[in-house]
């Protein structure tokens, strides 16, 4: 089977990190993000994946070179050299993904979650519609784009776009499926998938929705990114608890590369990712953070909801919450308190942000 | 030569700008520095030669703690202390014009007044010196500090002739630019001061016995030294300031007490090397100044992980692990030689004006909270962080 999924351009929301790394090599619990996308492709049988791109990074693809082989996969790039939004990759991909006649996946670099290719597989053969899409509850549809089906068949009726009265709870959870005549509907053109193609489709009767088991989150921006990394550990608690650190001063759900070295009379967690190569100095309360590889955490400091980026220095005695993003290379000095603070790569924080705000 | 020295410490209505720190303790009982305000004042007044008494005046009533105070500071100076209560605010004039006697008893030839709220070198032996050099045995020396053209508009303003160092015109607190030479609230008075506070009095009951005795507060007996005394004393000939370059800072807000304590705290390795702690192996490490009291211990487990910076932490307060307690230090400009500190009002535009953080006594801050440029009133439990609050 093929897949293509929309990787799009510069993932500016997730800044300062992808001022560093193309989006898809950002990552999430330890693993990149595009890499837990394509680890569950291949499990459902997936053997060619295209990336649809806008901007072209030599990053990127020689990553995907590597994944290549040690996923026995074949991975091609898609540059779209003028934007096509999200249906319009589609068609620039259309020789590779209509190939062998069989359906292809499409989905959203974005999202996170258990990944259900194989059960969309057999939901989507059972109906035989045209294309099938996956869609998940949330709390607060409003704000996105509402799937309103049949309760029985799953078929959409239609969409509403962020709706003012309350319409369903179900939203596109940007992980779908279709058969190659779907092509035929698509030109090589600027094109909107939720406001041209999909309406049509389902109009024609020709759309379904499957609902979503489990935990679903698109991290494209620090907070998202945060609270999608609570729910993915939670599974794994579920799941392969084995996977989880756990030890003297590890509270709830904790993952640590084996790489790293957490020292003395620390508290770590609940909800916290330790990258390859970190180093956390004794004494260190860390809670609901993502720290990435190579960073260092000096003693005595308390961390919050942060996210620090790949080789930064945090000093002793330091505070850091409410959603702090270090970018590549940061260094933050002794006895600082940083509140929603943004920082660009390598730059050196000599004083204390109090207040919310981006530090270039 | 026989001589006293007079402090004036004022009253509980007075020194409002200190609390809550003046809420426990009364506000010239505070330690500065690791000893309490006014202690720093007597020490130098007993290390002058032909010291007879220390007068601390003040409108506080009797109490327990000012009492012990004076005990244990007669025991450790030498020098008989005594408190002489007015009986209501007569400003800083008539305090000692009504206690005259008193000041003037044993033969004193010449007495100091000091301003509690102050915290200085004492240059008082070298003021006496200049008195002998430059005026005359009946000659009154207020001490000057230089400070910059903008704050000197907080203060009293002496303009001198530079030869004579003669006072030829005085104003406290102009609203334009006169001088910037300023009064610290330190001054050598010889008896024949009364002379002149007196007649200042004279004038109030007469032109009170003018007026319709409406205000039932207004009192003859007010008499402030700086706009009645000193104002109508300049150019006469009778009164000269002799100028400072040692240290001196007002007393007014608790982030000054910061301030003061750290101008203390670097004479200290002068004057008193033994207040000030040295590190020790297996001790806490000590950088700077720092001055712990001996029944202070700080135990590594016990102040787990916590960051405490420009914070006054009350009288047995408990700050939880990995918990911030911040403050905004007001310091004047280190660039500025002549820089005094702000005596800033508690809200600007509305908004609580960034300063020290103070913790009342027994405050007790929870775990990993921060408290940041907050004032937290006495024996609060807090739950939850704080910022730019004042927590009653």
């Amino acid at each position: 089977m093929r897949a293509l999924i929309l990787v799009g351009g510069f993932g500016t929301r997730l800044r300062p990190l992808t001022l560093s790394r193309p989006k898809p090599l950002v990552e999430f619990c330890n693993k990149a993000v595009l890499l837990h996308q394509l680890e569950a492709l291949r499990q459902a049988g997936v053997s060619h994946v295209v990336l649809a791109v806008s901007y072209m990074s030599d990053a990127l693809e020689a990553a995907m070179r590597e994944q290549e082989q040690r996923l026995g996969i074949r991975i091609s790039m898609s540059h779209e050299k003028e934007p096509l939004g999200t249906a319009g990759p589609l068609a620039l991909a259309r020789d590779v993904l209509a190939e062998d006649g069989e359906p292809f996946f499409v989905l959203n670099s974005d999202v996170i979650c258990e990944f259900p290719f194989a059960a969309l597989a057999r939901f989507h053969r059972q109906h035989g519609g045209e294309g099938s899409l996956v869609v998940t509850r949330v709390e607060e549809p409003a704000k996105y784009g509402v799937v309103v089906c049949e309760a029985d068949t799953g078929r959409i009726c239609r969409f509403v776009e962020k709706p003012r009265v309350f319409v369903s709870n179900k939203i596109n959870a940007g992980l779908y499926i279709f058969n190659p005549g779907i092509l035929q509907r698509i030109q090589l053109r600027p094109t909107s998938i939720e406001k041209e193609i999909f309406p049509a489709m389902a109009q024609d009767g020709q759309l379904y929705a499957m609902e979503l088991q489990g935990f679903w989150m698109d991290i494209g921006q620090p907070k998202d990114f945060l609270t999608g990394m609570c729910m993915y550990l939670q599974a794994l608690r579920a799941q392969h608890p084995e996977k989880l650190h756990s030890g003297p001063g590890v509270v709830g759900n904790v993952l640590v590369d084996p790489s790293a070295k957490i020292g003395a009379n620390c508290v770590i967690g609940p909800n916290v990712t330790i990258g390859a190569g970190v180093v956390v100095e004794d004494g260190v309360r860390i809670k609901r953070c993502t720290v990435l590889e190579g960073a260092r955490i000096r003693s005595h400091s308390w961390l919050e909801s942060c996210i620090v980026g790949w080789s930064c220095s945090v000093g002793q005695w330091v505070r850091m919450e409410n959603v702090t993003v270090l970018g590549e290379d940061v260094i933050v000095n002794d006895e600082l308190y940083l509140n929603g603070a943004n920082v660009l790569p390598h730059k050196s924080i000599a004083e204390s942000v109090p207040e919310p705000r981006i530090i270039m | 030569m026989p001589l006293k020295a007079v402090i004036l410490i004022g009253g509980p209505q007075k020194g409002t700008r200190f609390r809550p720190l003046s809420f426990e303790v009364p506000k010239p009982l505070f330690p500065v520095a690791g000893v309490p305000m006014v202690q720093h004042h007597i020490e130098a007044c007993a290390k002058v030669p032909g010291m007879k008494e220390i007068l601390l005046m003040g409108f506080y009533q009797p109490n327990e703690a000012l009492s012990r105070f004076l005990v244990s500071a007669q025991q450790e100076f030498k020098v008989p202390i005594r408190y002489l209560q007015e009986y209501a605010a007569l400003g800083t004039g008539g305090g000692i014009y009504h206690f005259r006697d008193q000041i003037l008893s044993g033969g004193a030839e010449a007495f100091f007044v000091l301003n509690a709220d102050v915290c200085s070198e004492f240059p008082l032996q070298e003021m006496l010196e200049f008195r002998q050099q430059h005026g005359d045995m009946h000659s009154f020396v207020i001490l000057g500090t230089t400070a910059n053209r903008t704050q000197a508009l907080n203060y009293g303003c002496i303009v001198a002739n530079t030869g004579t160092q003669e006072v030829q015109h005085y104003v406290e607190k102009p609203s334009t630019f006169v001088s910037e030479i300023i009064n610290c609230g330190i001054y050598l008075f010889t008896p024949a001061i009364f002379q002149h506070i007196g007649e200042v009095f004279q004038r109030n009951q007469q032109e009170l016995a003018l007026e319709e005795s409406s205000n039932g507060w207004q009192r003859a007996e007010v008499i402030r030294l700086e706009q009645d005394v000193f104002t109508a004393l300049a150019g006469s000939g009778k009164l000269y300031v002799y100028k400072t370059d040692g240290f001196w800072s007002q007393i007014k807000s608790a982030g000054s007490a910061i301030y003061a304590s750290r101008l203390y705290l670097n004479q200290y390795s002068k004057s008193h090397p033994e207040r000030l702690a040295q590190n020790k192996p297996g001790g806490p490490v000590i950088r700077g100044n720092v001055y712990i009291h001996p029944t202070a211990s700080i135990d590594s487990t016990a102040v787990d992980h916590t960051c405490v910076l420009n914070t006054i932490v009350g009288w047995d307060s408990t700050i939880g692990r990995w918990a911030r307690v911040e403050g905004t230090p007001s310091d004047p400009n280190p660039n500025d030689p002549y820089a005094k500190i702000d005596s800033e009002t508690l809200f600007r535009d509305g908004r609580l004006t960034p300063s020290i953080t103070i913790l009342g006594c027994s405050v007790t801050i929870p775990a990993e909270v921060v408290i940041l440029n907050s004032i937290v009133l006495p024996h609060k439990e807090l739950s939850r962080s704080y910022k730019n609050q004042i927590i009653l």
